[in-house]
């Protein structure tokens, strides 16, 4: 009963929070957009969607027109097309990584404050070497290692990305612990089991979920960071942080109009902005209502 | 606060072997034949059998542990290897490009930390008044703009549009007096240099190739620490000792300052561990972007060329700095919390 209320007074707040209304239309839109893919633009190559298709090999780019809603970047890739289907990209990366990178940090951080002692200290200094690389230079590093393209770039993530969760669950765990209302189900005869089922986990779940919430807008970001440096996927695959390398040699226009290019730079960088922005705003409110306090990250 | 510093400095080979350990994980997982092509120069030539007879002469078919030790000995003497992408020695490649990037990372911390705590200050004491509606804002898109997104816009506007700030870190014509015998380089770092050789004119090219780079780097840490002090002060100005200091009287501002602002500091001390940490990511990008011929530049260019004794090189002497800056960090932050040192 208890668990059911909070939900609802949770699900409730998100709906009339202002900041988290604008954050769900964003991300229902990303999905509609993703849902319809294929039939607000056609795929070129069968069986080969995500692959942007080019009208000739001139590198300029060509200005939007109606054959090229946002116009074509550098070597004539589509720029509305890349923008569609990098969605799924988009939504593919970042809940694939976060899903991994949770399966990995909470069990380890819960592991760590159940047991304690040596199997802690030595779960969170592991934890500590992880965290010790800058997120972007570790997936770099590794993805170097492991070659190029968009799969080793998520699992370079995910072996660099879990340590925050482990970190969150076992601190809450352990503030958890010392409440009085688990000493009161122990009193009253509760079995270990049902304590951590349904005291322990129910209230520390909520922050994994927030933090989680952000770190898809986070992966995606990382992800981009990488394509950007030509580190991810293939060339002309649909992926926006790849459209925005497109546009580096761009940026300076022509002699007489210094803009000329803005839409090689616009139109990707809207997309990932927005669709960070989307899951961060859900995860601030969700905070914001979670805690009352306010507090930053712990 | 001897005995918290003496803890936390046992800790600090631990963690040090951590990261070698980890370094050399991920360099196991290249096979031998390609960590041989490390230590071969391209165009050699070696007839059938070659990289069998490399494998065993470099000892990459001994077990792990003896491996890890070898490896870890040429580290401490200073070896890392041969860059192919640079053409030099990966440790001569860290020492030239160390003083650009320790440049922009200096010049970015101070607006990041007097700038942050200053406005969340003014956020904090000034809740859902306008100028706090402003801050969020530049706290939330702070988290989503990313830094090569924010990069680019910025050249577009203020190098293609404006022509004021234009990329790289010096002019020409700078250039080419910093490298002649007249200009004397002490650290390398030419805002530094040029105040050192008393040459103006430098130093004020050197500095208008640093707004671009410090804006974009500084951006996404100043939000974090913005956001950070701002919910810090909102839940000080709570307190009972805050109420307590109104009841007696005290005016405003030594309540606001003395009392609400030095305790709110703590939580913003705990994240400058981790913002110093994403400042050092964001350097890769940054550098990039304003071709700035720095550490994180070097890695990039490393990575794109598949440079393995570069990038591996670069990550243990990224861990290093990063392991030395914690330690202070943690050091200082005993300073200000009395409750860690009694911990």
């Amino acid at each position: 009963m208890r668990g059911h209320r909070i939900k609802n007074r949770t699900i409730r707040k998100l709906l009339t929070n202002p900041i988290s209304v604008v954050g769900l239309v964003l991300i229902i839109f990303f999905i509609v957009i993703a849902v319809v893919a294929p039939w607000i633009t056609k795929p070129e190559y069968p069986g080969q969607p995500y692959m942007i298709p080019r009208s000739g090999y001139s590198a300029t780019p060509e200005a939007p027109s109606p054959g090229h809603l946002f116009g074509t970047t550098e070597g004539q890739y589509d720029i509305y097309y890349g923008i569609v289907w990098g969605t799924r990209t988009a939504f593919r990366v970042g809940l694939i990584v976060v899903f991994f990178t949770l399966l990995i940090g909470v069990p380890l951080g819960a592991i760590a404050a159940f047991y304690g002692g040596a199997i802690d200290e030595i779960i969170m200094r592991i934890t500590d070497i992880f965290m010790t690389f800058p997120f972007l230079v570790a997936a770099m590093v590794l993805v170097v290692i492991l070659g190029r393209g968009l799969n080793n770039v998520m699992i370079a993530m995910m072996v660099f990305g879990w340590m925050g969760y482990t970190r969150m669950i076992r601190g809450d765990i352990l503030t958890i612990k010392e409440n009085d209302y688990i000493a009161a189900a122990h009193a009253i005869g509760a079995s270990d089991f049902r304590i951590i089922l349904r005291h322990v986990l129910p209230n520390a779940i909520y922050p994994i979920f927030v933090m989680a919430t952000m770190n898809i807008g986070s992966m995606v970001l990382t992800a981009a960071a990488l394509s950007f440096l030509g580190l991810g996927s293939a060339v002309g695959y649909a992926d926006w942080g790849q459209m925005i390398s497109f546009a580096r040699n761009w940026i300076l226009g022509t002699q007489t109009n210094p803009l000329a290019y803005w839409y090689t730079v616009i139109y990707p960088g809207a997309a990932i902005v927005l669709f960070v922005l989307a899951w961060n705003l859900v995860g601030d409110a969700f905070r914001d209502i979670l805690d009352p306090r306010m507090r930053g990250s712990r | 606060m001897g005995a918290y510093i003496v803890r936390r400095l046992m800790l600090l080979p631990v963690i040090l072997i951590g990261v070698t350990l980890l370094i050399f994980l991920m360099m196991m997982l290249v096979g031998p034949a390609n960590r041989v092509s490390m230590y071969v120069r391209p165009g050699y030539k070696g007839g059938v059998g070659t990289i069998e007879k490399l494998i065993h002469k470099y000892g990459f078919d001994r077990p792990a542990y003896e491996q890890y030790y070898t490896w870890l000995d040429k580290v401490v003497h200073g070896n890392l290897g041969w860059s192919q992408s640079a053409r030099m020695g990966v440790t001569q490649a860290i020492g030239q490009a160390l003083p650009a990037t320790a440049e922009l990372t200096l010049c970015s911390v101070w607006p990041i930390i007097f700038l942050g705590i200053w406005m969340g200050f003014i956020s904090g004491t000034h809740q859902d008044k306008p100028i706090d509606q402003i801050t969020r804002v530049v706290a939330i898109t702070g988290w989503s703009l990313p830094i090569f997104v924010l990069g680019l816009l910025l050249l577009m506007i203020f190098y293609g549009v404006t022509g004021w700030f234009p990329p790289g870190r010096l002019s020409l014509w700078a250039q080419q007096i910093v490298m002649s015998s007249k200009f004397h380089n002490y650290t390398g770092m030419y805002i530094l240099d040029s105040i050192l050789n008393g040459n103006w004119r430098i130093l004020l090219d050197a500095l208008r190739h640093m707004v671009l780079p410090v804006i974009t780097l500084s951006y996404a840490s100043w939000a974090l620490i913005l956001r950070i002090m701002r919910s810090s002060m909102l839940e000080t100005l709570r307190q009972d000792y805050v109420r307590t200091a109104r009841a007696k009287g005290l005016s405003e501002k030594v309540v606001l300052k003395k009392h609400a602002r030095r305790n709110a500091l703590i939580p913003v001390a705990t994240i400058s561990g981790l913002m110093i940490i994403g400042l050092l990511g964001g350097v890769v990008l940054t550098e990039t972007i304003f071709n700035i011929h720095g550490l994180g530049r070097f890695a990039a260019q490393a990575a794109l060329a598949m440079d393995l004794p570069a990038i591996l090189g670069f990550a243990l002497f990224y861990g290093f700095v990063i392991v030395f800056l914690n330690l202070l960090v943690d050091i200082s932050y005993g300073l200000i919390d009395p409750r860690v040192r009694y911990e």
